[in-house]
């Protein structure tokens, strides 16, 4: 075993295969947390209808996938469902395994945005004659999606560094990237070192993308809160 | 143009409103005044359907608010609401708050909605405030744009929630000033509210209600003149004197 190695370290750190990987991390991360959105809306309505046979089924893949781990669920869909006749590729097992996680989590931020909107909102949107869809397209939308932003943000923060999961059904994201070359290299601190830097990197950028996102919803709200914080 | 034929609403088992009957005309205005969980506010959320009712009727020129096949969403674009807490729309500016529903509700374009909204504002005395956000307005500022923004419908008639039981007092002149206007304008409303200056001042008529029930109906010179039941005279020396 070597001592840490400068010159290793700063050889890797543009290595554009583990670039190569930090870029699949990020299309994973892409990929899921869209997927995963467009079913948690979906499932964050179901939960809130009044009518039971569909609010229960989104209640219990609520609770199924947010009660058992993601390594669990990607192994179960990768090495399980064969089993089944349902045989995915590797990618398409990762992208399956990573959205449906997200989706349950998502859900519930969805579903907490929308409720955090005031009833009295839905009433005014309603006696200026506009119908269910409309009061939800153009008035609690809007409003649920600024306060579900933050929470979401988070949620992006977290699959990014997620997707590393992928990388025990042998998805070549960053981390199983790092692995294989370590296995080459046997630089096991340098290369961690450079995978670590590459996530805080991924992460701090969405940082800053986060923050310009909640700017532009808060735009609306920019002065009111001023003058709040002023008194 | 409105009829309220034996009105009853419960919530549960409790039962908020009792018989109700009452009517008001094309271009009348009349206030309904009565203690707090009289059910007022209740009984005017019926008229546009915001709140279901279970025995009667409510006409609104002739279309039957309680019936099943009515579509309610047409029928309250055509009936303006204003709220006690103002309910605009904070993620909309002054302007998008008056031309919303205009647009997705009533299928006018942009530039007509606008127009139209331009138009309200001025008569509110709020044209200057077209690109601001509610955020940035006075509480009574705020009401003169939901004012502004029912109005933009054209309405047939206006229902008034308490329009001014939220302002601080410098500002509920304001709010009644423009009410008052309206009213001479020939605007068919029904106001829920306090004010008794007002209601004397502007109402054909004054309802009042207590514990559900609807225990005079008549004149506002003759309501305010002479009460018939004990407890509207109750009520106003309550009101009245402090």
């Amino acid at each position: 075993m070597q001592v840490w190695s400068w010159p290793g370290f700063f050889g890797y750190l543009g290595n554009t295969y583990l670039l190569g990987g930090a870029i699949t991390t990020l299309w994973l991360t892409a990929i899921s947390i869209t997927a995963g959105l467009a079913l948690g809306f979906a499932l964050a309505m179901m939960r809130l209808s009044r009518n039971r046979a569909i609010a229960a089924p989104a209640f219990f893949y609520i609770w199924l996938f947010r009660g058992t781990p993601v390594l669990v669920q990607l192994i179960v869909i990768y090495t399980g469902l064969p089993q089944l006749g349902i045989r995915l590729s590797v990618v398409q097992s990762a992208l399956l395994g990573l959205s449906l996680n997200e989706a349950a989590y998502l859900a519930e931020i969805v579903r907490a945005g929308i409720l955090a909107v005031p009833a009295g909102q839905v009433n005014a949107a309603r006696a200026l004659g506009m119908r269910g869809p409309q009061v939800m397209r153009h008035v609690v939308l809007p409003q649920a999606l600024r306060i579900i932003v933050p929470p979401l943000g988070n949620s992006v923060n977290g699959l990014l560094k997620t997707t590393s999961i992928t990388s025990v059904i042998s998805m070549e994201e960053l981390l199983r990237r790092t692995q294989i070359l370590i296995q080459q290299k046997f630089m096991v601190l340098e290369l961690f070192a450079v995978a670590a830097l590459y996530y805080l990197a991924m992460t701090t950028a969405w940082d800053f993308v986060q923050r310009r996102i909640e700017r532009r919803f808060g735009r609306a709200y920019a002065t009111a809160a001023a003058e709040v914080n002023h008194r | 143009m409105i009829e309220i034929q034996d009105l009853g609403k419960w919530y549960g088992s409790v039962q908020v409103l009792k018989g109700c009957t009452t009517h008001v005309d094309k271009g009348e205005v009349v206030v309904v005044c009565g203690p707090s969980g009289s059910g007022k506010s209740t009984l005017i959320k019926c008229v546009n359907g915001l709140e279901p009712f279970q025995r009667g009727s409510i006409l609104v020129n002739g279309v039957s608010v309680g019936a099943v096949g009515t579509d309610l969403p047409s029928l309250r674009a055509r009936i303006g609401m204003v709220f006690q807490s103002f309910e605009l729309f904070p993620h909309l500016s002054v302007l998008g708050n008056l031309t919303l529903a205009q647009r997705k509700v009533l299928g006018r374009n942009a530039t007509e909605a606008s127009a139209r909204a331009r138009a309200l504002l001025d008569r509110v005395g709020l044209a200057a405030h077209a690109e601001k956000y509610p955020g940035q307005l006075s509480g009574g500022q705020q009401q003169r744009v939901a004012i502004a923004r029912a109005l933009a419908m054209d309405p047939v008639a206006m229902l008034f929630d308490e329009p001014t039981s939220a302002l601080d007092p410098e500002m509920i002149n304001e709010v009644l000033d423009v009410m008052t206007a309206l009213a001479q304008d020939g605007m068919t409303m029904i106001c829920v509210t306090h004010e008794m200056g007002f209601a004397r001042r502007v109402a054909h008529r004054v309802v009042f209600m207590d514990q559900g029930e609807i225990l005079e109906d008549r004149p506002s010179a003759d309501f305010f003149g002479a009460p018939e039941t004990d407890r509207a005279r109750a009520f106003l020396s309550r009101i009245l004197h402090h």
